[in-house]
């Protein structure tokens, strides 16, 4: 039978009832999805790859992004303009995280099985140090080349760094208005270009092997696939297209809120990949772009639904940061038994599984109820039902 | 006694404090205000530091989830306000209400925490990220009625900040305090925390507590022997939430103001940083870790402020202290390799 994931479909609901609240246009929130599609769509396929891999959801693409808003930096320290600057900061960026990507996997490989909040204390470590770097070393341990930049005292960046030089340079290209819509094709189609290379790295063997380290680390190594190596190399390209992501972005945005601008891009990429209708164990092209158009959508009527229905917009704000954060957390439990129930443990000690599964069926029934549809119990879980009902 | 083997980054700590000290001495800060605050900060942050053993005892891992328990104990302060019950009875009051909204949320939290073991830390975090912005919902529309905790104009929802000078704050820090020369020394507020350390450490040698450490070290033992694995976690989880609840009256009342909003986000990571750095973590975490690692770290917050004002920018001791606080945990995650995390290690 055939699993139909939940959340894309309360997404879709939560979204129907803003929007109707928010009394916004069509054409409008159309417009929106689609800049914010071409926006974030590159960082949100960052999250795939170590998905695949078996490590969870990638908290450190926060990483990828400081790499880029490092090289964006770097690229109007020298002043080089235009297109040029754009690509030395991309080739400075892109060298920063293949290095930072290398020791992000280095550092979980060590932590297999808690990988999820070993990454998201990385983000913050890392989110400290580069704000000490530009905040104090800018100035002191290199020179204040740009003036323009710094702050009044000599040194450190200022907040906010305009990025005139960059702006919209690659999202002006080959634009296509159809009525009230207005179609970014260049943008697009680097998205669906993105897309489409991750969906064929898959089927090479380096993206076989990654799937059949995320499935069994022990099975993978029977194989003949080095799991460790595997997993950096995952760990790397995460970072690169979380980089390349923010990029993007960034460019898009025209803005560069140097001590912000990488803040929760982790937690707003995981909530949108997981409302396509992504797991923890398991993600897919199409639900980065499901899931970027429903959690965007929501989004954007979110503040002005709530505006119209309490009279205050900060309550849809929050409502959309509890969205958020509750679609990771639901994820969360929803997956967890997938790992309690990992093949190998089955065989070494059948009675405690049993029991979990006892437990699970017990205190676990009504509240899964409440997320299941009709069709979603697998045959696996028939099968585990059935055998833990024998059992006991 | 786990919480007297030295580790490297309780090691390295010591030495970054003794360096502080010494460039404090150096630059001419008084040493008495340092001490003072030193002992204010412990028992200010050390309840919620506490807060973080009965969960890590029976197995479940470091509580990334504090915000539940903090939201308990706001919720109870903002009752308390919004009666008006000023000073020592007001404080106690609070504490009541935290405990009981506590206890509240905790069995709801417990519950679900039961249906991902061995995976309670990541959960735990987005519960509490999500739960802290459920409750931004809350604030802003809950009907309190004292004008001190409303915005001055419009007239409903909960200020972001509410101070407490004229109710409860600061009731328990001025409690018995000896003042001795320069030196002032919060003796009603050391009782307090120290009381209710004993009170935890005695706790851990009841018969629940014997089922809480049981379960820990070994669920499918515990089981064998007649432990309902999932009731002991339950207690062990709701009287986390509890503790943190309490922390956080403490905490507040201390620091003067009630934080609401988005406040409790990150309030986990300081306090899962002090009792990595006191030597706890797996679950034979005692009461003597979270002393000494509150001691520890929040000496370094209090003495690295100053510094940093003195030396660099201003806004360096905050980043600092992100580092110091991240790095810690960090620290533990990769290199300490003995932690209970229920069924998945036995």
């Amino acid at each position: 039978m055939k699993r139909i994931n939940p959340v894309p479909l309360l997404f879709l609901a939560l979204s129907l009832v803003g929007w109707y609240y928010s009394q916004l246009g069509p054409a409008f929130v159309a417009n929106e999805v689609i800049t914010r599609l071409g926006r974030d769509g590159i960082m949100v396929l960052a999250m795939i790859i170590p998905i695949a891999a078996g490590m969870g959801i990638n908290f450190a693409v926060t990483v990828g992004a400081m790499c880029a808003q490092t090289g964006l930096l770097a690229a109007i320290i020298y002043g080089v303009r235009g297109l040029p600057g754009l690509m030395l900061a991309a080739v400075l960026a892109l060298v920063l995280a293949v290095g930072l990507g290398w020791v992000l996997g280095h550092t979980l490989n060590r932590v297999k099985g808690r990988e999820m909040i070993t990454t998201i204390i990385i983000g913050f470590l890392a989110n400290g140090l580069y704000q000490f770097i530009f905040l104090f070393g800018y100035g002191h341990w290199f020179p204040a080349l740009n003036r323009e930049i710094a702050l009044s005292r000599g040194y450190g960046v200022r907040n906010m760094v305009d990025l005139e030089a960059y702006r919209n340079v690659l999202d002006r290209v080959w634009t296509l208005e159809l009525g009230e819509l207005r179609l970014p094709l260049f943008m697009l189609g680097m998205v669906l270009l993105a897309c489409l290379l991750l969906a064929y790295l898959f089927k090479t063997r380096l993206g076989r092997s990654i799937e059949a380290v995320g499935m069994d680390l022990e099975k993978a190594a029977l194989l003949g696939i080095d799991a460790n190596r595997t997993r950096v190399t995952a760990m790397v390209l995460s970072t690169v297209v979380a980089c390349l992501g923010q990029l993007v972005f960034l460019q898009n945005i025209g803005m560069l809120n140097v001590y912000t601008a990488h803040l929760n891009t982790d937690i707003f990429s995981a909530a949108a990949l997981l409302a396509g209708g992504a797991t923890i164990k398991e993600a897919r092209v199409r639900h980065a772009v499901i899931g970027i158009i429903l959690f965007h959508s929501l989004f954007i009527v979110s503040p002005q639904a709530g505006q119209n229905l309490f009279g205050n917009a900060a309550l849809g704000e929050y409502f959309r940061s509890f969205v958020a954060y509750g679609t990771i957390a639901l994820a969360l439990i929803l997956n967890v038994r997938h790992w309690n129930a990992k093949p190998g443990k089955k065989e070494k000690n059948n009675h405690k599984q049993t029991f979990v599964r006892k437990l699970w069926y017990n205190m676990g029934q009504d509240i899964i109820g409440r997320f299941t549809l009709p069709g979603w119990k697998s045959t696996h879980q028939q099968a585990e039902r059935g055998r833990s009902n024998g059992g006991g | 006694m786990s919480a007297l083997r030295p580790g490297m980054p309780r090691i390295i700590i010591l030495v970054f404090l003794l360096l502080m000290i010494i460039v404090a001495a150096r630059a001419g800060i008084p040493a008495s205000g340092l001490v003072n605050d030193s002992l204010v900060r412990l028992f200010m942050n050390g309840v919620l530091v506490l807060s973080l053993l009965p969960m890590l005892r029976v197995g479940a891992g470091i509580n990334y989830g504090l915000p539940v328990g903090i939201l308990a104990g706001l919720l109870g302060m903002a009752v308390t306000v919004n009666l008006g019950v000023a000073s020592l009875p007001g404080f106690l009051l609070s504490l009541l209400l935290a405990g009981f909204f506590g206890v509240a949320l905790g069995l709801p939290y417990a519950r679900v925490l039961n249906l991902v073991k061995g995976r309670e830390e990541i959960a735990g975090l987005f519960i509490g990220f999500a739960s802290v912005y459920a409750m931004c919902f809350f604030w802003a529309v809950a009907p309190f009625q004292n004008p001190e905790m409303l915005w001055p104009i419009g007239g409903h929802g909960l200020r972001p900040t509410i101070g407490l000078t004229t109710t409860f704050g600061r009731s328990l820090n001025h409690l018995g305090q000896l003042h001795l020369g320069d030196l002032v020394l919060p003796l009603g507020g050391l009782a307090f925390f120290l009381l209710l350390c004993g009170l935890l450490h005695f706790f851990f040698y009841s018969k629940t507590g014997l089922a809480i450490t049981a379960v820990g070290e070994n669920p499918s033992f515990a089981r064998i022997n007649g432990l309902q694995v999932d009731r002991v976690r339950s207690q062990a989880i709701v009287l986390s939430t509890v503790i943190a609840a309490l922390g956080i009256c403490v905490y507040a009342q201390s620091y003067g103001f009630l934080e609401l909003y988005e406040a409790p986000l990150m309030m986990a990571f300081p306090a899962a940083s002090a009792i990595l750095l006191g030597g706890g973590g797996g679950y034979h975490s005692g009461v003597g870790a979270a002393i000494i690692g509150t001691f520890l770290f929040q000496s370094v917050y209090v003495v690295s402020g100053p510094v940093a004002n003195c030396l660099l920018v201003p806004e360096l001791s905050e980043i600092v202290r992100v580092i110091l606080t991240s790095g810690i945990i960090l620290y533990a995650l990769v290199f300490m390799e003995e932690r209970g995390s229920g069924d998945e290690e036995n």
